[in-house]
This record gives C-alpha cells, sequence and structure tokens, in this order.
C-alpha cells in the first residue's frame, strides 16, 4: 500500500496509478463476465440439447452486450409503497460489494490491487456483507415475496457463511499466513501441492474442497440453491419489483460474486496461477510474459470452476428449504469443525520447528520431537517450567503476570 | 491524507450513530448501525489494526446486524405504540446518556492530558494478528478456553431453555428419505394395449 500510494512523484500520482489499476481490473472482469453469461446459457443449453443464444453476433457472441443496452434503454420502475431509497441502493450495495472483493484477487503473479495482510480475512468480510444488498431489496419492495425471498436468503447465507469460514480456517492453518499471495505461494511446484491434492492432507482438504464448492453455491443462491429466487414458489424473489437498470446491477453483482467464489476456489486449493506441473526453463523469461501467463492460467482455472457451477444449475434440481439448512447446519457445520481439529493438530506437530521454544520443548536435543516431547506441544512456550507436562496454577500465574 | 481520511470517516461515524437513534424506521436505524459499524472498521483500519477491522465486519455487520434486521423487519411496526412511554424512560435516558458521556470524557482526558498510552498496531514487531493470537493463546489461554466453556453452557442454557418438544408436529425423516432406493419407487409394467394393469 505504501508503495501504491508514492508511485510516480509523490501522493496523487500513486492515487491515480491505483485508481487505473482499479479501473483496469473492472473493466476487464466485467467483459469477462459478459462473456462468461453467454457460456452458462451456452452451456445450459447444451445440456437441454438446445442451441442457445445465436442471433446476436456469430454464435450469438453478442447476445449479453444486446442484453446490457436492452436493460439499460427500459424504464426504471419504483413500486408505488416501496421505499425508494432503500429500493435504489440495494442493488448498487450488491454490484459494489461484489466488485470490492476482486481488489485482494491476485491474478498473476505480483497482480493484485491490494495485497492486504488479512486479506482472506478481508474476502470473508465482504462476501459476508453480500446478504445486504438481497434483504434490503426484499424488504424496500413492500411486496410480500421479495419479502420471503429475502428472509430465506438471509437465513440461508448467514448459515453456509458457518461453514465457509472453517474452511477456510483449514487453509490458513496449513499456509500460516492470512494474506492471499502467501496461500498461492504455498502451492507452488505441481499439482500434487495444491492444498486440495497434497499428499497427507488430501484425506481432510479435498473433501474440504467439496464442502466448499457446495457451499459457495448456496451463498450466491445458484441452483441447486436458489430458494431465495425460486420461481415455482416466489416467481423471482428479491428480485420480483425491479426492472431495467436495477436488475441488470443485481443479475451483474450475482454474476460476478460467482465468479468472485470461482477465483476463491481455484486460490484456496487449486494453486493459483500456478501450473499443474511446473515447466523446466521458464525462470529465464521476463516476469511480465510469466504473469500473464499465470493470468491466463488463473483464467483458465475459473472457467473451469465456472463451468461446474453452469453444470450442477443444468442438472441438479433445486432443494427444499428444510434439506438446505439440515445440509449447512448438520452435516458441513460438524464435518468442517471437525477438520479445522484435524488439520490444527496437523500443522501443530508437523511445524513444531517454527515455534519458540522448540530448543527447550526438545528435551534430547534430537531436532524433532520424540512421542515423550511431543506432548509439551500443546501447552503454550515456555509455560510449563517444571517440564512435567501440566501447567499448574502457579506456572499460569507466573507467565501472566511476567506479560503485564 | 491520513487525517483527512481520518475527519470523513469520523464525520460519517457520529453522523451516522445520531441517525440510528434519530431515524423514525426501526430498519433505517439499523440500517445506519450497520454504516456506523462499518466506518469503524475503516477507522480502525486507518491506526493500523486490519486484523480489528476485519473481525468488526465479520462478527458485527455480517452476523449480529444481519440477525438485527431480520428481526426488526419482521416487527408489526405501530408508531403511534412505539411513542407512548417515552417521558416514563426519559430520565432513565438522559441518566444512562450522560454516564456514557462522562466515562468517554475521562478516557479522552486520560488519553490526551495524562500521558496516556502510546498506540502500537504491530507490537514487538509482528503483525497484529500474531500479536493478538500470543496475548490469546499463549499468554492468557487459560483465561481464554474458560471464555469460551462459559458461552458454551450460555448457548447450550439457551437451546434447552427455549426448546419445546412437541409430539404432535409431524416430522419428515430425512434419513429414510435419502436412503430410498429406485426400486422401492419405480416399478415397471408391461402394459399391453387394450388390458391395462391387472
Amino acid at each position: 500500500m505504501e508503495n501504491l500510494f508514492t508511485w510516480g512523484g509523490g501522493m496523487w500520482g500513486g492515487i491515480g496509478l491505483a485508481v487505473l489499476q482499479i479501473l483496469a481490473l473492472v473493466v476487464i472482469l466485467l467483459v469477462c463476465i459478459a462473456f462468461l453469461l453467454l457460456f452458462d446459457r451456452k452451456v445450459w443449453a447444451a445440456v437441454m440439447m438446445r442451441k442457445g443464444p445465436n442471433v446476436v453476433g456469430p454464435f450469438g457472441l453478442l447476445q449479453s452486450f444486446a442484453d446490457l443496452i436492452k436493460f439499460v434503454l427500459k424504464e426504471v420502475i419504483v413500486p408505488a409503497g416501496a421505499n425508494k431509497t432503500v429500493f435504489l441502493m440495494a442493488p448498487i450495495i450488491t454490484l459494489t460489494l461484489a466488485l470490492v472483493g476482486w481488489a485482494v484477487i491476485p491474478v498473476a503473479p505480483g497482480w493484485v490491487v491490494a495485497d492486504l495482510n488479512v486479506g482472506i480475512l478481508y474476502l470473508f468480510a465482504i462476501s459476508s456483507l453480500g446478504v445486504y444488498g438481497i434483504i434490503m431489496g426484499g424488504w424496500a419492495s413492500n411486496s410480500k415475496y421479495p419479502f420471503l425471498g429475502g428472509l430465506r436468503s438471509a437465513a440461508q447465507m448467514v448459515s453456509y457463511e458457518v461453514s465457509i469460514g472453517f474452511v477456510i480456517v483449514t487453509v490458513l492453518l496449513l499456509v500460516g499466513s492470512l494474506n492471499i499471495s502467501d496461500v498461492v505461494h504455498n502451492q507452488e511446484g505441481g499439482f500434487w501441492n495444491w492444498h486440495a491434492f497434497a499428499f497427507p492432507t488430501i484425506f481432510v482438504m479435498f473433501p474440504m474442497f467439496v464442502i466448499f464448492f457446495i457451499s459457495a453455491l448456496a451463498e450466491t443462491n445458484r441452483p441447486p440453491f436458489d430458494l431465495p429466487e425460486a420461481e415455482s414458489e416466489l416467481v423471482a424473489g428479491y428480485q420480483v419489483e425491479y426492472s431495467s437498470s436495477p436488475y441488470l446491477m443485481f443479475m451483474i453483482g450475482e454474476y460476478v460474486s460467482i465468479v468472485l467464489m470461482c477465483a476463491m476456489l481455484s486460490i484456496l486449493f487449486f494453486g493459483g496461477w500456478h501450473m499443474p506441473v511446473p515447466i523446466p526453463g521458464v525462470d529465464g523469461l521476463p516476469s511480465w510474459l510469466l504473469s500473464l501467463g499465470g493470468l491466463l492460467v488463473f483464467m483458465v482455472k475459473v472457467t473451469f470452476f465456472f463451468f461446474l457451477f453452469a453444470m450442477v444449475k443444468a442438472i441438479v434440481p433445486r432443494y427444499r428449504y428444510d434439506q438446505l439448512m439440515r445440509l449447512g447446519w448438520k452435516i458441513f457445520l460438524p464435518t468442517s469443525l471437525a477438520a479445522v481439529v484435524l488439520v490444527a493438530a496437523y500443522a501443530t506437530f508437523t511445524n513444531a520447528q517454527m515455534r519458540p521454544g522448540f530448543e527447550e520443548l526438545d528435551a534430547n536435543s534430537s531436532g524433532a520431537l520424540e512421542a515423550s516431547e511431543l506432548i509439551a506441544v500443546t501447552l503454550p512456550a515456555g509455560m510449563d517450567r517444571d517440564k512435567d507436562g501440566v501447567i499448574s496454577w502457579n506456572e499460569y500465574r507466573r507467565n501472566a503476570g511476567a506479560v503485564n | 491524507m491520513t487525517l483527512i481520511a481520518f475527519y470523513i470517516l469520523s464525520s460519517i461515524v457520529v453522523a451516522s450513530a445520531l441517525f440510528v437513534v434519530a431515524a423514525r424506521n426501526p430498519v433505517h436505524s439499523v440500517l445506519w448501525l450497520i454504516l456506523t459499524f462499518f466506518t469503524s472498521a475503516g477507522l480502525l483500519v486507518l491506526i493500523g489494526a486490519e486484523f480489528l477491522a476485519m473481525l468488526l465486519v465479520v462478527v458485527y455487520v455480517g452476523a449480529v446486524a444481519v440477525l438485527f434486521l431480520f428481526v426488526v423487519m419482521m416487527l408489526d411496526i405501530d408508531f403511534v405504540a412505539l411513542k407512548q412511554g417515552f417521558q416514563n424512560y426519559l430520565v432513565i435516558g438522559i441518566l444512562l446518556a450522560l454516564t456514557l458521556l462522562a466515562e468517554i470524557g475521562i478516557v479522552v482526558a486520560a488519553a490526551t492530558f495524562g500521558g496516556g498510552t502510546t498506540f502500537d498496531p504491530n507490537p514487538g514487531g509482528v503483525t497484529n494478528a500474531e500479536a493478538l493470537s500470543n496475548v490469546l493463546y499463549d499468554d492468557y489461554l487459560l483465561l481464554f478456553q474458560m471464555c469460551g466453556i462459559v458461552l458454551l453452557v450460555a448457548m447450550i442454557g439457551a437451546i434447552v431453555l427455549t426448546l419445546r418438544s412437541r409430539p404432535s408436529v409431524k416430522r419428515q425423516n430425512i434419513a429414510q428419505q435419502t436412503g430410498r432406493k429406485r426400486k422401492d419407487a419405480v416399478e415397471l409394467k408391461d402394459v399391453r394395449p387394450g388390458q391395462g394393469i391387472p
């Protein structure tokens, strides 16, 4: 951040650069989304043995842009009983929050708008805010179906955030950092180092990847969890009263957050910009070329996950609401909690050398911890003064007093 | 630069906190409250405590305020009834407000004139997330875990107090539903024309 704001002769040059980066990211992202939207519809059509949109432009490539113009040129209708300010703010909030999340996504080595130290927490915070756009839109419409849709979505998103949080914690425990670039660097050197496939943890992390994928579907209100907008029950849920540009913003916001989830999947579990197999001899190439290659690999991964999202939408029937809640609270939450415990134990025992006070723990100075010494790893560093494997009250008091 | 950001953010915090009280519609109140939380997180980022800022957003804005909004939205609000009894609570309200004001005054005075405590977002050269975890998980581990147990007891107590078992309600057996096989549900019959199924 410090460097960014002082680039090119002082503060304003730095701000100008930051604005340029943000603009470039948003424009490229939105153009990609336009084509991904078409891709989504094409996949969906292919599963149903239709052709999908094929009239505007070659193969219907310009369909999304035609839709965009159509939405923008329509009349904005605000219902008479609606709470006008909140009604119009809801789609803006949805779109803004979906776009802000991209600020910390490293799309290629070094290509990130804001390389925050707490990047993952930031992403988690932003995605937990996404519910507000929907809930505000549902309430402000002053109509029954939107309101029910808003309530459903609030409950659904809060429920699945819990398991998403725990899955993220498992990844963080393996990495030991909250910085997203560090998460990607940790998976360098081939697919056998990716978090989803790395050897001893694969038995925990691959199921965690599956849980994250399903929770991401629920978090973004995608089928089979699109209950907030289930057309057979709620017409279109919270979007019923929206038309024209506000509706467009809701739709773009939804797709941006879906692609954000795909990006998170590829960063957390599938190595981000790293190739599945390291290519020998690329180290001599200029760094911008490497970054461009990384960007391509990253985009391919994101598109792959987007394809999975589209296939799920086409194939899986919609869940019932009680089944959704049961899955979130009774299956995903305990499973991910157990995984956190397992991964935490794994990280504690394998990274013991990194720990402060390792020399004290390693009583016979063998450089590794044997079973008799291992028990002390679970105790805070340096607190067990008489080395009996238990922290007595006196030891605890003395340590807490020493800190103050 | 930091000073400009501070003044903008803090004036937003004060103004939106004022609107939390002043807004007539409770839902608007909650929305202003959310803005207050969010902007305070911005203030925390400004002093370098990013970890606390993110926690504030995740916990308060992402979870607590959602539940507030959830409950308040479903209230059947009668504005006349809401206004009644205002005078009964006026004295207590003013007393509470004065106490809070005095406390804030004492804190500000102590920090300004009493030498105060210097604030270091990265104590001892480690990031504040790491520093916090050192305090919570090493120095005060026992107290921290006891807090967790107290919360667990409170949670279980709340669940036990509000759990009503109603035997008259028909429940679905999910295991039975998901364990259903094709052969339990579908039977193929070879139907001949004009004869139907015997």
